[in-house]
């Protein structure tokens, strides 16, 4: 039982400035851009794979094809089948996953020095040779199915798929990723092979390693894993328009506690104020304990055990987002704090305390992001996807303490719309 | 050619781990605190942390959830500190704070700059003995626990059923009586109740305190004798004896049924030994056993129900050796569509027939024991989790030569050991079988 449970802050980060940690833009002899810190006190190597694009590379009717396709790229590759594959991995102690999400598939693997070549080459036939049988693929499917109908009646999943159909019109965002119980149903081998050959190519790919490795050891590694991707994959979606309208939506649900999510348009990442809007997002709401919905809907009241607001900006659209959960007869108070904070704090503005107080938070936390290999190597791809340089490690928290007072509240009138604000609430809440 | 890598894998292990191992340094308080030290100069980072031996399954009878609204409490102010301003300097100086409460265990931590380590202990050590608590904010954060409780179990049908089959599991031991509380009882938790434990467990003597990151260990003992070394022992702290569990004789059923339920499963859980100090050996046998059994894709109920037999979704083994008293060994078998719970059930009990008289797959154990040597490895990229899980077995009964010992206790497991273990624990009148269900129907099918 945690006091309160965080919320991931949907930003991605840079290397604190800091000696002993230099991060290398190598270029292998196959020309596969990668980004390095070598780190040889720990014998092994995190290494990290994005390929831009992800589950809304979906094909209209085939919804799940890329997420499915994902779950199968471990399931049987070259002329190992799926349990082959597993005890191969096994011996090795190498640890591969593999993840879709709106915009991006995710590599994540971990090897050991001593059997990094066996390690990779597995790695590699499970991205370029997978076999994608049918008995996996039937398997692998029904897994997929459970998960979908599972989903169907929790509250959290229920909410989520609600506000994306309200916000995302017709776009793929609007639906979620795994797809629906029929769609999944329908998906053929070609559908997998299809979603294989538009969503994993050199046009998309993003790398970052951090380990006991050298830039000339890498290298080599890095083209006989991804040397044989296709050049080129599918066309990323287009941009989504933002479809909500503000207001309170009610799914019923017989839970005791009711589950809100609310939201309405964000900040993009490359946005000039968006260190602006992300201060003020730490003092509304991102900033845990010392949020100001914390305090009044928590912490005053004891209306619930977490309120949390996030940015959220994804490739194709940006949201700003909150979720907060209450008994069913306390939810309505829940929602009204909520809206009357969001209104006070778009007239009002924040304090220079307050803001002073978020930018100690920020800037002193930025350093202790940087704690293992692992969490190196997931920022620095992070970094790469966000079209972040490595000059910004040294700038990012000066460009943090350069927001000014009349920024954030500028910021916070444009971008806080009590009246635009979307509310859905899973429940049998009372008096909404 | 897998062999020979192990081989070679396994010498170059063996020395790391003997590295790793000089990474911690450990000291003992005059007043009884013990200090564990784990070193990681990577990053500028440290994670300050302190466990107390002291839990749910510590509290009295009738006061189900005290330990964990205590721990909440802890935010509030102290005689020096304002209620909200220990997590709001936290925040001042760029770090983070939380706090967990398990059966054995509360344990409260900070993770910010390696500078800044000297404040963390000056405000741990000063809510140790100097809570300050008003009737106002009891009531409010009473209210906070039980919307918390509301979001992880009333909302949850697995999380309901998990409580039932723990309270048909213990029928004596406080493991039977969930973390969090029953609700009824949580509704009529005081300030007394609150302070009663606080008085009783929250001492030098009763505590842990590990500090793992960019840190020297000589600086942390003289930080720790200076803020936690100055408080008082509680000479009436006694041993945690709490009531045990009697013989069980009878294997119990139940089914638990829910509207909410999309995904039946049937699982179920054995009483089964923890890991005692010096005495390991039964403990590891039984990770391994569960390893083996439903720990991964090649595990054997993996293989059968899922490959072989097509009869589930997910199949799964756990056991958790790291615990104060009787811990338990569970199964879990989530069935394809259309393949009802019984089925489902006979077939996991095949799978565990079939293990015990075939004996263990020695390439597949192979593969574990290689996969546990690499862990201690992959765990050095993190000290947070080398610094719970000292933590935890520190709380949970055993020493730091006993945390230090198991993975060369896990390596020297043998099959006879691990079929032995498998023939004590899947004894099935020391289990419980529960379905979860959506609606009666399936459940005679």
């Amino acid at each position: 039982m945690m006091r309160f449970v965080f919320v991931a802050v949907m930003m991605l980060a840079a290397l604190p400035a800091r000696a002993g940690v230099e991060i290398k833009e190598v270029t292998t002899p196959g020309g596969i851009n990668v980004w390095l810190v070598e780190e040889p006190s720990i014998p092994f190597v995190a290494l990290e794979i994005r390929f831009r694009g992800g589950a809304s590379l979906d094909v209209e009717g085939k919804r799940g094809a890329t997420n499915l396709m994902v779950g199968l790229l471990e399931e049987g590759a070259g002329d190992l089948d799926s349990q082959g594959f597993a005890k191969a991995t096994e011996a090795l102690a190498a640890q591969f996953s593999y993840d879709a999400s709106d915009d991006a598939i995710s590599v994540s693997a971990r090897f050991l020095t001593e059997n990094r070549r066996e390690a990779l080459e597995l790695l590699r036939l499970s991205l370029i040779e997978p076999t994608f049988d049918d008995v996996s693929l039937n398997r692998v499917r029904g897994q997929v199915l459970a998960g979908i109908r599972s989903s169907e009646k929790d509250p959290n999943d229920i909410a989520s798929r609600n506000f994306d159909a309200l916000a995302f019109g017709d776009h793929p965002y609007s639906t979620a990723l795994e797809g629906t119980v029929q769609s999944v149903s329908g998906l053929t081998r070609q559908d997998i092979v299809d979603a294989h050959a538009n969503a994993l190519a050199r046009d998309r790919l993003y790398v970052s390693a951090v380990g006991d490795i050298t830039e000339a050891e890498l290298g080599v590694l890095l083209d006989d894993l991804l040397g044989a991707l296709p050049q080129t994959g599918a066309p990323l979606p287009e941009r989504a328009d933002l479809t909500l309208s503000g207001g309170t939506t009610v799914i019923d649900f017989d839970i005791p506690q009711s589950v809100a999510l609310f939201g309405h348009v964000g900040m993009e990442r490359d946005d000039d104020d968006f260190f602006a809007a992300y201060l003020l997002n730490t003092i509304l709401g991102g900033g845990g304990f010392e949020s100001r919905l914390m305090e009044e809907v928590r912490v005053k009241r004891g209306l619930t055990y977490g309120v949390y607001s996030y940015l959220v900006p994804k490739d194709l659209a940006a949201l700003y987002l909150g979720s907060v959960s209450s008994a069913n007869d306390r939810i309505a108070e829940a929602v009204e704090v909520i809206r009357s904070e969001w209104a006070r704090t778009a007239s009002e503005g924040v304090s220079e305390e307050e803001l002073s107080k978020a930018k100690a938070l920020l800037t002193g936390a930025y350093p202790l992001r940087f704690d293992g290999n692992g969490s190196i190597a997931r920022i620095m791809v992070g970094m790469q996807m966000e079209d972040l340089g490595v000059d910004y490690i040294a700038t990012r928290n000066d460009q943090l303490n350069a927001v000014t007072l009349e920024d954030v509240n500028r910021v916070a009138g444009e971008l806080l719309q009590p009246e635009a604000l979307q509310f859905v609430v899973v429940g049998k809440p009372q008096g909404l | 050619m897998s062999r020979i890598i192990a081989l070679a894998a396994g010498l170059v292990m063996t020395a790391i781990s003997v590295q790793a191992q000089e990474q911690v340094s450990d000291f003992q308080l005059d007043n009884g605190m013990q200090v564990v030290v784990i070193e990681d100069h990577r990053a500028p980072v440290v994670m300050h942390m302190v466990w107390y031996r002291a839990g749910s399954a510590d509290e009295p009878a009738g006061a189900s959830g005290v330990a964990h609204f205590l721990e909440h409490l802890l935010f509030k102010g102290t005689d020096t500190m304002e209620p909200g301003e220990f997590s709001a300097t936290v925040a001042a100086n760029g770090g983070r704070d939380n706090a967990f409460t398990s059966y054995d265990y509360t344990a409260y931590f900070q993770r910010v700059a390696a500078d800044r380590l000297e404040l963390m202990m000056q405000m741990e050590s000063d809510r140790m003995i100097n809570l300050r608590l008003g009737e106002a904010e009891i009531l409010t954060e009473r209210q906070v626990i039980i919307e918390e409780r509301n979001q992880r179990t009333e909302n949850s049908p697995g999380a309901l059923m998990r409580e039932q089959l723990s309270a048909a599991q213990y029928y004596n031991h406080r493991y039977g009586v969930p973390i969090i509380g029953w609700r009824h009882e949580m509704e009529t938790l005081s300030l007394e109740d609150a302070l009663a434990y606080y008085r009783t467990y929250y001492a030098p003597n009763n505590a842990a305190l590990i500090v793992a990151g960019d840190v020297e260990p000589d600086e942390v003992l003289e930080l720790a004798k200076t803020y936690y070394g100055v408080l008082p022992a509680n000479p009436d702290l006694g041993p945690r004896n709490r009531t045990q569990e009697p013989p069980q004789t009878s294997a119990r059923r139940m089914v638990f049924e829910d509207p909410r339920v999309a995904q039946p499963y049937v699982t179920r859980s054995y009483l089964a030994p923890e890991r005692n100090p010096g005495d390991q050996k039964t403990a590891a046998a039984l990770t391994l056993l569960a390893e083996l059994l439903g720990g991964g894709t090649t595990s054997l109920m993996n293989e059968r129900l899922q490959f072989e037999q097509k009869l589930a979704v997910y199949s799964g083994a756990h056991y958790r050796g790291s615990s104060l008293d009787q811990t338990t060994f569970d199964l879990t078998v989530v069935p394809a569509q259309g393949v009802t719970l019984e089925d489902a059930e006979a077939a996991m009990d095949a799978v565990l027939v079939e293990f015990v008289e075939a004996g263990v797959n020695s390439q597949h154990l192979d593969r574990i024991k290689m996969q546990l040597r690499a862990s201690q490895i992959y765990e050095r990229d993190s000290v947070e989790s080398m610094a719970n899980r000292y933590g935890h077995a520190l709380t949970s009964g055993l020493g730091i030569e006993d945390v230090q010992a198991w993975p060369d206790v896990l390596q020297a497991v043998t099959e006879e050991d691990i079929l032995a273990a498998a023939r004590m624990v899947f004894d099935e009148r020391q289990s419980v079988t529960g379905w979860l269900t959506g609606v009666s129907a399936e459940v005679t099918q």
